[in-house]
């Protein structure tokens, strides 16, 4: 399955399941989803369980909120990521704090999935990534696949979840694996391990993230796209790279972050968000607090520009395997009192 | 050879209209715009009736109670008189309670607190006209509704007062409460923000095939969030099984309700453009509320849908306790107010049909009144805020189903043991 099949069979899967399962949003019913994901499940299971939205993402969350307060597990789609501003006081505000706010009375159980990232000539308004703003809302949880394997398990721990999880697409890989070599001939999930998708019921645990590559010089830190991109630098690098896909940012998996670094003693973060107030920095942080006496050079962030995302300059702004082998060389660098 | 014409050049000059008040601080209070019909006028579509067919409602007035306390016309809804001095109890004590704790945080036992005084017919008939198991997605000020289905009062001065025995564990700023079992939804401080969450719990309900409705809240300021026009279109798009009301109490802080776009038309005529019912009502005449309440819900219960009733009241108070209201309109307006005060205005009206006296009235205040301090030191005798908290503990709960290792390696930083 590509990454698309998986996701579309998640839903499928726990429409099947639990009733009180349901999918809208923009364009999600009848049509299947601008990007195909929810493709033929109003067929499948009803229009009452898969049906379209208004555009108006406010309303959207407010009213997968309220299903959620009500004992719904409503799975309610933004269309694109860049959209989820005018619903983003309904998350903040409300999803996030209800269970807090109401000892428990109250809370919102819902799944908010939304496409995400660059890589596809979207401009400016269909292309950032906004994971940072979520992972510093306490409360809510943030979710990015990298692989059609890891997006259905995910995608299903995410709906029976009991807090509000962001769910983030990575559509560049709806369609196929990209390690940033744009250049090249468009790859496809067909025949790639991950691509093996179970028909049926099974999760990836939220907070556990995955090594993706086991190496002994460098720790490489990346979520969505960047995984694959991070691959790439890897080969290019010829470092000795040990990569790890968080899987999910909140809950974040310390545990395997840390010894990961205590173990290689560099570590290089990756994403395709803006770099200033980035997750990398949080990442940075902590892996500076945890890991200080073992680290052998400065951590290294790669990330988008500080620009907002540019149409024509889309391959400049990317983070690319030249960039991500480039950081690897620089902590594999001795360093000296001099070079600093 | 003449100059061609250039369109606007002899235009008169645009201006900009910034709406105020009739009336400020000094003047004399004006509310000879409103348009008030006499009680007992506006006619009463059955629930079954089409929108199309009754879209002069907006713009008219349910009134049931006239000047005299004489019960007027089809929107009667004909209360036997227990129900009606339920009603009145409920009100008063909402009254008193609120002066109570007004006083409190003048004596610095509280932080902050709101008054919904000469609103209290609102919350207090929503809540004995719909089903228990309804859900009321509240605004501040309808804690009527928890006073009149028999909430603990002392839980609710904890919950003031952020004490040890706060029910929300001294998470929540005071007066928002939240209590499921009483169908009183978690209140936020972002206004409006729930308005939408009524519609999505009816339309659960709707999905599940359920009977319960939903009840949305929204003061007439709030109108102009988008909150407010996206709840009305999913109401609208879906047929949700909800009751949407404006609260129109003339001020938001010290905005009047032109700023929110009362000039031009009616807050229930906002309803036409969604193709849903719109009611006008007055909000201080407690038997127009439980009617048009009753009227909404039934239409509701019967998948008809949701309907937009704008409560014309006045907010007699300040804003909080941190407003000075004489600061922005006179500050005799509210005894100015032409609909009156809702507990003035029931009690004519039980003492007219001869189930109330002035006597049983005063004795009532006097019982309620030594409930209400009885209540108040039973939570002072827990703590007010400052001398009294919840295990800080509770800090960390909740935050998640389950904690993430941030909460628990932070609430050990403050040495609290998991």
């Amino acid at each position: 399955m590509n990454m698309i099949q998986a996701l579309n069979s998640a839903l499928d899967t726990m429409l099947t399941r639990d009733p009180d399962v349901l999918v809208f949003g923009q364009d999600v019913g009848y049509f299947g989803g601008v990007f195909r994901v929810t493709d033929k499940l109003q067929q499948r299971h009803g229009l009452e369980r898969c049906f379209d939205a208004p555009i108006s993402e406010g309303g959207i969350i407010a009213t997968a909120i309220g299903m959620g307060a009500y004992g719904l597990r409503p799975v309610a789609e933004i269309q694109f990521a860049d959209y989820i501003l005018p619903a983003f006081d309904q998350l903040v505000s409300e999803a996030a704090r209800l269970r807090y706010r109401s000892n428990a009375e109250f809370w919102a159980p819902i799944t908010v999935r939304s496409p995400y990232g660059g890589g596809i000539f979207g401009g400016q308004t269909h292309s950032q990534s906004p994971e940072a703003i979520f992972a510093h809302i306490t409360g809510l949880k943030t979710v990015i696949p990298s692989t059609p394997y890891d997006a259905k398990g995910l995608l299903i721990a995410a709906i029976e979840d009991d807090d509000p999880v962001i769910f983030l697409e990575p559509k560049r890989l709806y369609n196929g694996p990209f390690d940033g070599r744009h250049d090249q001939a468009v790859a496809s999930w067909a025949g790639h391990p991950s691509a093996e998708v179970p028909e049926g019921h099974y999760t990836v645990p939220l907070g556990k993230a995955a090594v993706v590559r086991a190496g002994n010089e460098a720790t490489i830190l990346a979520y969505g796209t960047m995984v694959h991109v991070a691959r790439a630098g890897i080969e290019d690098s010829g470092v000795d790279a040990e990569l790890i896909d968080l899987r999910s940012i909140v809950p974040l998996d310390i545990d395997t972050i840390v010894a990961s670094v205590k173990k290689t003693g560099r570590c290089v973060i990756l994403h395709e968000a803006s770099r200033f107030g980035g997750f990398g920095g949080e990442l940075s942080a902590l892996v500076q607090e945890r890991c200080f006496y073992h680290l052998e050079a400065p951590i290294e962030r790669v990330a988008g520009w500080d620009t907002p995302y540019p149409h024509a300059f889309e391959w400049d702004y990317f983070p690319g395997p030249a960039r991500v082998a480039a950081a690897l060389r620089r902590v594999m660098a001795d360093v000296t009192v001099m070079d600093l | 050879m003449t100059k061609p014409a250039i369109p606007g050049a002899d235009a008169i000059a645009l201006s900009l209209h910034i709406p105020e008040p009739t009336a400020r601080p000094g003047d004399v209070a004006d509310f000879s715009h409103l348009r008030l019909d006499a009680a007992g006028t506006t006619r009463r579509p059955d629930i079954s009736a089409d929108e199309a067919d009754m879209r002069e409602l907006p713009y008219g007035l349910v009134r049931v109670l006239d000047d005299n306390g004489e019960a007027l016309g089809p929107w009667n809804p004909q209360l036997a008189p227990e129900v009606l001095r339920k009603g009145l109890r409920a009100m008063v004590q909402t009254r008193l309670f609120e002066d109570r704790l007004f006083r409190a945080h003048r004596q610095g036992k509280t932080s902050f607190f709101m008054k919904s005084t000469g609103e209290e017919a609102i919350g207090v008939a929503q809540s004995l006209a719909l089903a228990p198991d309804d859900m009321c997605f509240p605004t501040y000020r309808v804690q009527g509704w928890l006073i009149a289905r028999g909430y603990p009062i002392v839980d609710m001065i904890n919950q003031i007062y952020s004490n040890a025995r706060d029910p929300l564990k001294g998470r929540q700023l005071p007066i928002l409460y939240s209590a499921r079992d009483y169908g009183f939804y978690s209140l936020s401080g972002n206004v409006g923000s729930r308005f939408g969450h009524a519609v999505g719990w009816a339309m659960a309900s709707a999905y599940k095939g359920g009977h319960r409705i939903a009840l949305g809240y929204i003061g007439e300021g709030t109108t102009a969030e988008g909150d407010f026009h996206e709840a009305l279109t999913f109401a609208a798009v879906y047929r949700a099984p909800v009751v949407l009301v404006v609260t129109n109490n003339q001020w938001a802080i010290s905005s009047f309700s032109g700023i929110a776009g009362a000039e031009s038309t009616t807050f229930a005529a906002k309803a036409i453009g969604y193709g849903l019912p719109g009611l006008r009502v007055d909000g201080n005449d407690f038997l127009a509320v439980w009617a048009a309440t009753l009227w909404a819900a039934e239409r509701a219960r019967t998948n008809r849908g949701a309907t937009l009733i704008e409560f014309v009241t006045y907010r007699a108070s300040g804003h909080s306790t941190s407003d000075d209201p004489t600061k922005y309109r006179p500050a005799d307006e509210a005894a100015h107010w032409p609909l009156g005060d809702p507990i003035e205005r029931l009690k004519q009206h039980l003492i007219l049909i001869g189930e109330w006296t002035e006597e049983r009235h005063a004795q009532m205040e006097a019982e309620l009144s030594e409930i209400l301090r009885d209540a108040q030191r039973e939570a002072e005798a827990v703590g007010t805020l400052g001398t009294s908290k919840p295990d800080v503990a509770e800090m960390f709960e909740g935050v998640f189903k389950q904690p993430d290792w941030r909460v628990i390696e932070q609430r050990g930083e403050l040495g609290i043991q998991s």
